[in-house]
């Protein structure tokens, strides 16, 4: 068989049809004289006259070869029309892919110094507090709405608008704690006042008085509050330990363990239980609600300021310390942190965990938020700016993705939890291509200029001379202890691990 | 109730599994042992990232039998030669499109003529010696710029794309873009004979009359190094399309590899006895051809640097051109022969041969077609050689039916994702290896990089202590003392090292000793 071959479009699509179905174009030529050799034709030509009598079959020279060369039609590679999009064929075969792994890299080096560009963490700030932000409450509900308690008063904000909703005076001095009951309703907060007042998340109506719902009258400051995830009990702290009980004025179950003043309580958000504190005696206590007296309590080198449980691994928390550090502790074995976190320069004054527990965000006296892996010693980030002052409290949204931090100078301040990510909706193929850079980025991590280049980070020069200073500091006790060492008698200076050395003791 | 409703059984059931040769086509390096359980994390990660290319190894294999296009054949009658077909019954036996890339050129006054394809082979440039520049649209024979540049042209090459093309000169290099405007002239690159255009790395390397290597980053329009070769005039080149690396022609018969991070050549190889005459490289960087002035063609693995088969050809070749699918084209005089697979069993007879009109000065592959492109001294012909062109493009690699947005696009990607020339070595992949140099090796770079070696134990020198106490005797004495510190620190090492060995001995005796004497119950009848 032969094609005819057209150069009509419809000829066209015909021929290829044929082609694919047969993949080869069989060629079977009779002739008598092979044009493409004269000499051979001229002795054929001979024969034939000679032999004219014979039967002529004989003489039929068949030449038959199979031929295919590589013809495409246009039609199959381009667009039919304007408002299709253009056709791309693929081959992933790697020959025609060479220097993958150079490309990859040169890829992965763009990704990570594009991811340094578009780092622009700081959203918002949030002023209108016309005194320090003392402390703050994330709705349990409502993404978009966060409460804030300052020095004098006390504030509802709504976040996505970034503006105050709502201004009570909760209290005369300062708002020390907050916290939104599990329902949304309603809000407890506590003052220096000695007060603990329960308000109506609802706005009044008008011509209504903004009034608690609800007050009890302590008898000493109350430090912080927290309320249990399912039921009506909260919790408050301030000389003692105390467990309310949202129907009685009294306190169902107070606790004290030989210390006159906690500064923070959390209740634990699995094991909705147990309760951990942290104590002006440089010890953290773990209390189970329906015991009568404290379950242990570690203490430590330094104060802890206050503390976070892990929402996902609830066996861990993570507390703040005046040394500069956060400890993240194992409840069951208080002996030794599991994981020191340093690069503070600064007492550390709140922690909080993110949503899938995999990080957590440090508040400092340093002027600076950090973020920390949970498992990791060193932070992955640090964000300040020039007028943000002692971060007081800090909060990380519940859908993951925002920071709010509140500082000393009434500011509240909206930050991205990762600093180049593009907010809003993605377009599949955007959504795509970061993940794609996100992979070449941990594939290439350890690589030193793309090391380099994503671990840079500008800090503000008292900071950097600092933490310069401390891991002198740090350096010259190792040094000093290495020395001891090794000019005493083998064995009486065991090896202390920087987990084991800021831990007291355990007491059950 | 529902076990009475009889059920039809998947006669084939799970996927449908994939051939083992193709899936070995997309296989990236070979797996290595899993780490130990104890490192867990480490093993998980390498467990899931092992599953990861396992899969997409598994979709692209898949892929892969969903290529539209075969790739093209020829073949003869039984007992027939397919080097006795000629052109004319090819092009007769196929459809009129693929015969249209049969064609000759007949420019007899400006020849002979060197040839390039552009990336995608769409597009072909005509360099004549005698200043005779030309590019078009070969395919539609639609003409881009023609002139005359009233000077010898030793070599034309496009650069990356076919709105560029660089053409070497009687003295210098110059740049021009596809209407014929003289974009630069670059003084920097002197007698440059021939070229070679590295396209991932934006590179274009050019050796000259005066024995240079010059290499020339396009998108900086930057001089990246020049390397005296010390090896006379340069006038064989070719580039190994898979780690980037050149490849020379020495008049001594040797062939070096040269990257643009090294002074000297990577390797020197004799493979010739009397001058090399032409190289070509493989696309996947496993074979080399070279042609001597001894008339040998001869095939070497570069990767073992062995050589594989060494064939005699009457007349020598004079140029040399590889296929994407490894057809070899040999032209002697103003013959061109095609052959197949040079480097599997010997081959006796050529594919194809072809004669052109005049003497051949420059052969070339068109990539994606089944055309090959010889320039000789009465013009050009393209002729139709079924099967060397790779019959499935990439369309984000090289497209030769983009559209201009698409190849502004493909532009601004390829340059993003340009590679440095320092990343150009012998292994490509080896920057996604795992370093395994050892803290010695480390520390000997640091201490080259430093100039000094930073963890130097500081020679003694004792403090100036008042009182008589720093006399030349005292000062003396207490270097001593110090040094014979050392010296016990070296000792005392060393024999708890000795003690440790002979305590391990000794338990190994002991335990021989106890496993020896449970070995025979009539032992006790022994004296």
């Amino acid at each position: 068989r032969r094609d005819s071959s057209g150069t009509s479009r419809s000829n066209w699509k015909i021929n290829t049809m044929i082609m694919k179905t047969n993949n080869s174009i069989y060629l079977c030529r009779q002739s008598f004289f092979p044009s493409r050799n004269s000499f051979f034709s001229l002795i054929f030509s001979i024969f034939f006259f000679l032999m004219e009598s014979l039967v002529c079959a004989s003489f039929i020279h068949i030449h038959a070869m199979k031929v295919k060369v590589l013809s495409r039609n246009p039609d199959d590679y381009v667009r039919e029309t304007k408002l299709d999009i253009q056709r791309v064929p693929r081959n992933y075969d790697p020959s025609l892919h060479p220097f993958e792994v150079p490309r990859e890299y040169t890829r992965a080096l763009n990704a990570t110094k594009l991811e340094r560009v578009f780092a622009k963490p700081f959203l918002a700030s949030l002023d209108g507090h016309r005194d320090g932000v003392n402390c703050m409450a994330k709705h349990p509900k409502s993404l978009s709405t966060m409460l804030s308690g300052s020095c004098d008063g006390e504030v509802v904000w709504n976040l996505t608008k970034r503006e105050c909703v709502r201004t009570l005076q909760a209290h005369e001095g300062f708002v020390r704690g907050m916290v939104v009951r599990f329902c949304g309703t309603s809000f407890f907060t506590v003052g220096d006042d000695k007060t603990i007042k329960q308000w109506k998340m609802e706005t009044p109506g008008y011509g209504e008085e903004e009034e608690p719902l609800n007050t009890i009258l302590g008898k000493s400051v109350f430090t912080s509050i927290d309320h249990h995830q399912k039921e009506g009990v909260f919790v408050t702290c301030g000389q003692q330990v105390d467990i309310w009980d949202e129907q009685r004025s009294s306190p169902i179950r107070s606790f004290s363990w030989g210390v006159d003043s906690f500064s923070c309580v959390r209740f634990n958000p699995v094991e909705t239980e147990l309760l951990a504190s942290c104590a002006s005696d440089r010890s953290i206590v773990l209390y189970d609600m329906r015991e009568a007296t404290p379950l242990k309590k570690v203490i430590m080198n330094m104060r802890s300021n206050t503390l976070c449980w892990n929402p996902m691994e609830a066996y861990n928390f993570t507390c703040s310390n005046e040394d500069y550090n956060l400890y993240t502790y194992d409840m069951r074995y208080l002996d030794k942190p599991f994981t020191v976190h340093m690069d503070h320069v600064s007492a550390v004054l709140d922690v909080d965990y993110s949503p899938t527990g995999k990080e957590f965000v440090s508040a400092s006296f340093d002027k600076t938020i950090r973020i920390f892996p949970k498992d990791s010693g060193h932070s992955r980030e640090v964000y300040h700016t020039k007028r943000m002052q002692h971060v007081i409290s800090i909060k990380w949204s519940s859908d993951n993705k925002y920071i709010l931090s509140a500082s000393d100078e009434m500011n509240i301040r909206l930050w991205k939890a990762n600093a180049s990510e593009k907010l809003g909706l993605l377009a599949p193929r955007e959504k795509a291509a970061v993940n794609y850079s996100q992979k070449l980025k941990e594939k290439f991590q350890h690589h030193p200029q793309i090391r380099r280049i994503s671990r840079h980070r500008h800090l503000p020069k008292s900071i950097y001379s600092q933490s310069k200073e401390l891991r002198v500091m740090k350096e010259a006790r190792r040094r000093k202890e290495r020395n001891v060492r090794k000019h005493s008698k083998p064995g009486s200076m065991p090896v202390v691990t920087e987990k084991e050395k800021h831990v007291v003791t355990v007491v059950k | 109730m529902f076990n009475s409703i009889p059920q039809k059984s998947d006669p084939f059931p799970g996927s449908a599994p994939v051939p083992e040769e193709k899936l070995n086509k997309f296989k990236r390096g070979v797996k290595g042992e899993l780490p130990p359980r104890p490192q867990y994390k480490l093993r998980d990660v390498v467990i899931r990232s092992e599953a990861a290319s396992d899969l997409a190894q598994k979709q692209n294999a898949r892929y892969d039998l969903m290529l539209p296009e075969d790739a093209g054949f020829l073949e003869g009658d039984e007992d027939e030669d397919t080097c006795t077909i000629s052109q004319d019954d090819i092009v007769d036996a196929v459809d009129i499109t693929a015969g249209a890339k049969y064609f000759s050129l007949t420019l007899s006054q400006f020849g002979p003529y060197r040839l390039d394809y552009s990336k995608t082979g769409r597009h072909l440039l005509l360099g004549g010696r005698r200043g005779h520049v030309t590019c078009l649209d070969w395919q539609s024979k639609q003409l881009m710029c023609e002139m005359n540049v009233m000077e010898t042209v030793n070599d034309v090459k496009w650069l990356h794309s076919e709105a560029l093309f660089a053409v070497a000169q009687k003295k210098w290099l110059y740049i021009y873009d596809n209407k014929g405007i003289e974009l630069h002239c670059i003084r920097k690159f002197n007698d440059v004979l021939r070229m070679q255009f590295l396209p991932y790395h934006f590179l274009l390397a050019t050796a000259s009359a005066t024995g240079f290597l010059q290499y020339l980053d396009v998108s900086v329009g930057k001089e990246v190094v020049a390397i005296c070769t010390k090896a006379g005039r340069l006038d064989v080149m070719a580039h190994n399309p898979h780690n980037a690396i050149i490849h020379l022609g020495h008049s001594n018969g040797t062939v070096t590899l040269w990257t643009p991070n090294q002074r000297e050549p990577l390797v020197k190889m004799l493979c010739h006895q009397g001058g090399v005459r032409s190289v070509a490289v493989d696309k996947t960087g496993t074979y080399m051809v070279t042609s001597g002035m001894d008339k040998k063609l001869k095939v070497y693995d570069i990767r073992a640097y062995r050589p594989l088969q060494s064939y005699f050809l009457p007349a020598g070749a004079s140029c040399l051109s590889l296929s994407q699918r490894g057809l070899l084209s040999a032209a002697t005089g103003d013959i061109v022969q095609v052959y197949r697979d040079v480097w599997g069993i010997p081959v006796t007879k050529p594919y194809m041969a072809h004669r052109a009109k005049g003497s051949v000065w420059g052969v070339h592959f068109c990539p994606f077609e089944d055309v090959l492109g010889v320039g000789h001294g009465e013009g050009f012909t393209s002729m139709v050689v079924p099967g060397a062109g790779e019959p499935n493009f990439d369309g984000l690699d090289a497209n030769p039916y983009r559209s201009a947005k698409q190849r502004q696009e493909w532009e601004v990607k390829a340059l993003l994702e340009k590679i440095q020339p320092e990343l150009i070595g012998l292994d490509p992949s080896q920057l996604s290896q795992v370093d395994h140099s050892t803290w010695e090796q480390r520390h000997v770079d640091r201490v080259q990089v430093l100039g000094f070696d930073p963890l130097a134990k500081e020679k003694f020198t004792p403090r100036l202590k008042t009182k008589g106490r720093s006399s030349s005797g005292k000062v003396e004495k207490r270097k001593k003392q110090v040094a014979h510190e050392d010296q016990r620190d070296v000792i005392r090492q060393t024999v708890e090292d000795r003690m440790k060995i002979d305590k391990e001995r000794k338990e190994k005796e002991k335990k021989k000793a106890a496993a020896a004497g449970q070995k025979s119950a009539l032992d006790r009848f022994r004296k």
